[in-house]
């Protein structure tokens, strides 16, 4: 039966968000920008959840690929696009995704040399290193002049929309999805449950891990991409550690290795996160709160089927 | 094919000061039912480390099927045709009983990453084809009722057969067995005998098993290897290793052999 | 050359912080195997509770006395402080992965520094000046200045150092630390009451970290909510370093850091100071897991 139902599911979902898209100027430009925003989070807390949750290599630094993604895209859009004279839509259709790809392959790169560490290292020693990984590509990105160091980069055309955003989180789920559910995926699993058992079962462990990185980072890279030109400036501080533990916190409520949880966590955070806006500094401390309260109390996460379930998931 | 299957020659393993193993020479031919015993200490375990890759050797050769496996990585070991079980059960404890033996099969798998997102018809049809030996499997064990289950929901002497089967998914040549009995009452020992006698029969392959119930080794094993405090002391059949002064020795002060 | 001796006073003074901060990370690593990411917020809080003492409390400024009080009254706290944190975020966790433990750690941090930072509950964003406890005075020897601050934080840190020493390797309680940091579940079977061990832990931890707060406010008179994170960090690879769960290693690494880092401040390098420490942190990890003191565990198979 071709296509198979997973991939006839992502074909629809890809015409409902060029649908959706083509209607997005009727709609509210408040709630546009928060949609935008849980669309990119679900692109984020997906790719991560591939990283953590499935293959169970605690990565802190997933801010870090972000704003790979988000830096290289944007200087693409920047810097290159106006010398090609492209015409709106071209720029729009052709350029703008492709220069997604570039940052997610970039970060993909990243991926590889945060993913290296993994090989040797677990647990807190992994988080550590990735945590460390991560400041250090914001501590590069505020020094390097071209890219505007501190200062930031401003001028960003906005060419993100409902189509890109909602495609992108769908691609990202499916392809996730996709990688984990046959027997090869379960793989993944497996060194996440017992490296050793999975190296005797004949399982490449450093395969799979450096696979989950790569294309972890891939899809943080298109999220930061996205991201750029949605707010239409860049500055190297919204990508620190705070930011890689917001993406965490909605692996973890969604229930570490559940791809509708998370997807659910990574929406539902972000319009959270929205309406506290307006309680500013009280945001993070109900933030901090509701991670401690999770622990304590359901760490298997939030929007874990059934949700009754006494039982310790994958952390 | 001449010669043995798994051959080990002077192989010698040092931690540090340590010597754990000594210039071990061994064989295992193909089919064959062996056996590797001594006391707590001897070496027994990381012998097996060493055959699938663990360790690396400090001195001497193991080869497999003629191919010296020095250097090679425990997964690549398993390419060739050496699966093992754990002295403490490591199955995958958050996968079901299915996958722990399915996600077994991957040596043998056509499709990768990139299939597994393009879902074309060989891609489908291969699953099929893969779910289906691994109910097959799973049957022939008469495990597949609780194929659905979580891997650590089994009962323990469930758990230990699990872990058994998942390694004969790999399709080895040589099965490692290390300590299966550990923990098992007499019923089920007799079982687990009767078990691995079918399986050399049944899947044509050759058995090395770590044991220290007497009962169970002189029981299946057509050939033992004896080791104390690393070195080899005894290899023969086992009337004649039953019968050996320096086996007895070794064995002073633990349980005398019993006739089996 | 007294270019280089004056950079070594100074990276030694910045050492011993480094060390104090350090040593709290490495003791309860050893004692729980997890990393206490608080532990760079209780640094923080120290340094406010010194600066509570003076304003709040009215303590006397540049005064040895009123010094070593405010001292002792941020080291009393800040100990409360950890073992109250240890018991209701960390005690129930006790049996679960460490990832878990991890992301509660994180929680709290993060819970301390936003709670801090809140104008209305806490002390509001903005750096505030520390106010001056201990009479700071220049001393000029040979070419080298040497502030008194300096020295008190030399003296200070000297004092507690041998304290520790005597209490880890000299008291009942000391030894049963060691124990439990070998082997929890023998520990506990010997008769040692594991909790009251950890609370002991947390407390020393937790207080050491609060005479750092208290002597980097010294030195570097500007405190704001934020002021933990990169000592913190820093502190931390100092006890990676040195080999954590090692205490000798944790002081070592601490001296080590703090040199290595004011030596790089005097170069082009300077802007690149703080990922300097996580550049060390990464080498560690992956060329020598184990640190310059410590041992590597080998997983059973």
């Amino acid at each position: 039966m071709f296509p198979p139902r997973s991939q006839r599911i992502l074909l629809a979902v890809l015409a409902a968000s060029a649908l959706l898209s083509a209607f997005s100027g009727r709609l509210n430009p408040y709630f546009l920008d928060v949609a935008l925003g849980a669309g990119i989070s679900v692109v984020l807390a997906s790719s991560l959840n591939l990283i953590n949750g499935f293959t169970g290599q605690f990565s802190l630094g997933h801010a870090g690929f972000m704003a790979v993604g988000a830096y290289a895209s944007a200087m693409l859009t920047t810097t290159l696009a106006p010398r090609l004279g492209l015409s709106a839509n071209l720029l729009q259709w052709g350029f703008f995704p492709l220069s997604l790809v570039a940052g997610g392959l970039l970060a993909a790169l990243a991926g590889i040399a945060v993913g290296a560490p993994s090989l040797r290292l677990k647990g807190d020693y992994l988080a550590i290193v990735t945590l460390g990984f991560g400041e250090i590509i914001k501590v590069v990105l505020q020094n390097v002049d071209a890219v505007g160091a501190s200062r930031g980069l401003t001028g960003i055309p906005s060419h993100t929309n409902l189509f890109w955003v909602f495609g992108s989180a769908a691609v990202t789920v499916y392809v996730v999805w996709g990688l984990l559910n046959s027997t090869y995926g379960r793989g993944f699993l497996a060194v996440a449950d017992d490296e050793v058992a999975a190296e005797a079962m004949g399982l490449n462990t450093t395969r799979y891990k450096i696979t989950a990185f790569v294309v972890g980072a891939f899809f943080a890279g298109v999220a930061g991409g996205l991201y750029a030109h949605l707010k239409g400036y860049l500055n190297p501080g919204g990508f620190s550690f705070d930011k890689s533990i917001e993406i965490v916190v909605m692996v973890i409520l969604g229930g570490m290795g559940r791809h509708s949880g998370v997807v659910v966590a990574a929406l539902l955070l972000t319009v959270l996160t929205e309406s506290l806006r307006q309680t500013g500094a009280f945001r993070m401390i109900v933030y901090s709160v509701l991670l401690i309260v999770l622990m304590l109390t359901r760490p298997q996460g939030l929007f874990v089927w059934p949700l009754w379930s006494k039982k310790e998931g994958r952390p | 094919m001449s010669g043995p299957l798994l051959q080990l020659s002077g192989v010698t393993i040092r931690f540090g000061g340590l010597t754990a193993v000594s210039s071990v020479d061994a064989d295992v031919r193909e089919g064959e039912l062996a056996g590797l015993i001594g006391p707590n200490g001897a070496g027994k375990t990381t012998v097996f480390n060493m055959i699938t890759g663990v360790y690396q050797p400090t001195e001497g050769a193991i080869s497999f099927g003629g191919r010296p496996t020095a250097g090679l990585k425990p997964y690549r070991i398993t390419e060739l045709g050496i699966a093992r079980t754990f002295q403490n059960i490591r199955l995958f404890p958050s996968l079901t009983v299915f996958d722990n033996v399915r996600v077994a099969f991957h040596l043998h798998l056509d499709h990768d990453s990139v299939h597994s997102l393009t879902r074309g018809p060989k891609f489908q049809a291969e699953e099929v084809q893969l779910r289906e030996r691994t109910r097959e499997l799973l049957s022939i064990f008469r495990l597949e009722r609780v194929q659905d289950e979580p891997a650590k929901s089994l009962s323990y002497g469930d758990q230990r057969r699990l872990e058994i089967i998942r390694a004969l998914a790999t399709r080895p040549r040589l099965l490692l067995l290390d300590e299966p009995a550990a923990g098992m009452n007499p019923t089920e020992k007799d079982e687990l005998m009767k078990l691995i006698r079918f399986i050399r029969d049944r899947f044509g392959l050759a058995i090395l098993l770590v044991e220290h119930d007497m009962k169970v080794v002189m029981g299946i094993c057509e050939r033992i290897h004896v080791l104390e405090y690393g070195r080899k002391i005894a290899e023969g059949t086992p009337s004649e290793i039953r019968g050996d002064p320096k086996v007895i020795a070794a064995y002073l002060g633990e349980e005398p052999v019993k006739e089996s | 050359m007294t270019e280089f001796l004056q950079q070594v006073l100074n990276g030694v003074s910045l050492g011993a912080i480094y060390a104090l901060i350090a040593l709290g990370y490495t003791m309860v690593y050893g004692v729980l195997r997890f990393i206490n990411f608080a532990h760079s917020d209780v640094f923080m809080l120290g340094a406010f509770v010194g600066w509570a003492a003076v304003e709040r409390l009215h303590l006397p400024t540049r005064s040895f006395g009123g010094g070593l009080a405010a001292l002792a009254l941020a080291m009393a706290v800040c100990a409360i402080l950890g073992v109250v944190i240890e018991k209701l975020a960390y005690k129930p966790l006790r049996n679960r992965s460490t990832l878990t433990v991890l992301i509660t750690a994180i929680g709290v941090s993060l819970l301390i520094q936003n709670v801090s930072q809140n104008p209305t509950i806490g002390f509001g964003p903005n750096p505030r000046a520390f106010p001056e406890l201990f009479p700071a005075r220049q001393i000029h020897l040979g070419g080298l200045t040497v502030s008194t601050n300096q020295i008190v934080v030399l003296a200070v840190t000297v004092v507690l150092l041998a304290v520790l020493y005597w209490i880890v390797h000299r008291t009942k309680t000391g030894t049963a630390m060691r124990a439990l940091s070998f082997n929890a579940t023998a520990a506990s079977l010997v008769g040692i009451n594991n909790d009251r061990i950890i609370s002991f832990t947390f407390a020393l931890g937790s207080a050491l970290a609060g005479a750092g707060g208290v002597l980097y406010a010294t030195n570097y008179p500007s405190i704001d909510p934020l002021m933990g994170t990169l000592p913190g960090l820093k502190a931390f690879v100092a006890a990676v370093l040195g080999g954590i769960g090692n205490l000798p290693g944790a002081a070592l690494g601490g001296l080590l850091i703090g040199l290595v880092e004011t030596f790089v401040s005097g170069t082009r390098l300077s802007t690149f100071r703080d990922a300097i420490a996580f550049a060390i942190l990464i080498a560690i990890l992956l060329f020598r897991p184990a640190g310059l003191l410590g041992k590597l565990k080998v997983e059973k198979v």
